[in-house]
């Protein structure tokens, strides 16, 4: 389970980046890429392996605002980037 | 100002929409320690001698990124035989390039790894001829390569790359798949590409001793599938990736998702094509010495040829899944039939579909492997002096 204390980091297999071509954030890997939406694209440039889930989306909220539903979706997205192996998950050391 | 239509937008001339460049795929030589019988490069390869500089081959990676494209093939030959490739590496990674080193592993060494790492390559795709020592090494054509690529391919690892492992699978080898499969598990590949021979060049050339039969195909897919489940379960999150050879099917592939709609081709001598095979077509293809990429990707004569469906005759015209599989392969139609306009004879729907079932019949008789051709100088000039003579 992926909370607001678990800290992502990009998985080594895939380059992110900003992809002017697609005017979107992409995954690269081996032969290929994924191109991301705008609120996926958002969330990941901010996977940095050191800040926990609960500064991601206080970042997030810094740019665009207190939006309704704003963490839940960050929950959501976060996990099926996991699943998909798009990122990997520590959990921070709390105290 | 470009004339790409890429964005969706109605085109304005004659050009029929197309997308971006986004794979382009860099030929860099077509020396190579290795001789494999399936080798994709053109059978007279011989007969071309002049390499692209350094400085062209920049060129050409600033020139394709402008137009989109992203992912960068270091290919040939084997491309480890340029003595530029650190700087070809770093020149293209500086570009945001995701690079691609696809290698036979023969020529490769730990401190290259570490160079390559240093300069940015990103991934290395290491290819075997088999699983079993002696079967690799007849179809290379060498005593040693096995070692090697296995030494090599736990390099690769070791230093932290993803990798992907490709085995060109036909009848000399596809009965072990399950030892392709646990070899590649052992050396932790990121990605497995079972890869069924594709019968152009040299590999066309040796067709009736690479063509494997239904069944040996039927077993490797189903042998495939189970390693696939058993692997899921155990959260190993290799991927396998089972390309079956279109020889069996009864539509065409979508051959490159269509012609000149994502992938370009430079060959060492600089000619830009659609596909690593479009070469053999009777077409001109232009060459990125006297031609932007803009112009050629765009403009030119043989990257508009097959765009479209204009070009297309009966039964591809009026054929709903033309816009599925683009009448398939241009290169096996040609090859086939002598008409590349014509639909590739893989569809049923081709009055010359029986070529493939002949072939198909042709792969249930013993194997005579003595006829073996391989790929190297002195096969190639026999090629090349048979076509200059023509």
């Amino acid at each position: 389970m992926i909370s607001n204390e678990s800290i992502p980091t990009l998985n080594t297999m895939f380059r992110f980046q900003w992809e002017q071509a697609q005017n979107s954030y992409v995954l690269l890997y081996p032969e290929g890429m994924i191109q991301l939406n705008g609120p996926a694209g958002e969330i990941l440039a901010l996977v940095d392996g050191e800040k926990p889930v609960a500064g991601i989306v206080a970042d997030l909220k810094g740019k665009f605002g207190d939006v309704d539903g704003l963490e839940s979706d960050v929950l959501e997205f976060l996990a099926e980037a996991h699943k998909q192996r798009w990122i990997e998950i520590s959990r921070s050391n709390v105290g | 100002m470009s004339s790409s239509s890429c964005n969706g937008s109605p085109s304005l001339n004659s050009v029929p929409t197309h997308g971006q460049p986004l794979w382009l795929l860099a030929e860099l030589t077509y020396k190579c320690p290795l001789q494999c019988p399936y080798c994709a490069n053109p059978l007279d390869f011989a007969n071309r001698n002049t390499e692209l500089t350094t400085e062209e081959w920049i060129k050409v990676f600033e020139e394709g990124r402008k137009l989109g494209a992203v992912q960068l093939g270091f290919s040939g030959g084997e491309p480890l035989v340029r003595q530029d490739l650190v700087t070809l590496i770093s020149e293209a990674r500086r570009l945001g390039y995701y690079t691609n080193l696809i290698t036979s592993g023969v020529g490769l060494n730990e401190r290259k790894v570490a160079e390559f790492r240093d300069a940015g390559l990103d991934h290395i795709q290491v290819s075997f001829q088999a699983a079993d020592e002696s079967v690799n090494n007849m179809l290379a054509g060498s005593q040693k390569a096995f070692n090697q690529k296995l030494k090599m391919a736990r390099e690769v690892k070791a230093q932290g790359y993803p990798m992907v492992l490709n085995f060109v699978t036909h009848r000399h080898n596809i009965d072990q798949i399950d030892r392709i499969i646990e070899l590649c598990i052992e050396l932790e590949a990121d990605y497995v590409e079972l890869a069924t021979c594709q019968y152009y060049g040299w590999a066309y050339e040796n067709r009736e001793n690479l063509l494997p039969t239904r069944a040996q195909l039927e077993r490797a897919e189903r042998i495939t599938n189970e390693y696939r489940e058993k692997l899921a379960a155990e959260g190993n999150p290799i991927k396998l990736i089972f390309v079956t050879p279109d020889y069996y099917e009864e539509r065409p592939k979508g051959c490159m998702n269509g012609w000149g709609q994502v992938f370009l081709t430079v060959t060492p001598d600089g000619t830009a094509l659609p596909c690593h095979s479009a070469k053999m077509l009777p077409i001109e293809f232009p060459n990125v010495r006297d031609n932007s990429l803009d112009h050629i990707w765009n403009e030119s004569f043989g990257f508009n040829h097959f765009r479209g469906y204009e070009w297309m005759k009966e039964p591809c015209r009026s054929c709903d899944d033309k816009e599925k599989d683009f009448g398939g392969c241009r290169c096996q139609a040609y090859m086939m039939t002598g008409d590349a306009t014509n639909a590739d004879p893989v569809c049923s729907k081709s009055e010359h579909h029986h070529l493939i079932t002949d072939a198909r019949a042709e792969a249930e008789q013993p194997l005579d492997s003595s006829k073996m051709l391989y790929r190297n100088e002195r096969n190639s000039r026999v090629f090349f002096s048979s076509s200059e003579f023509e």
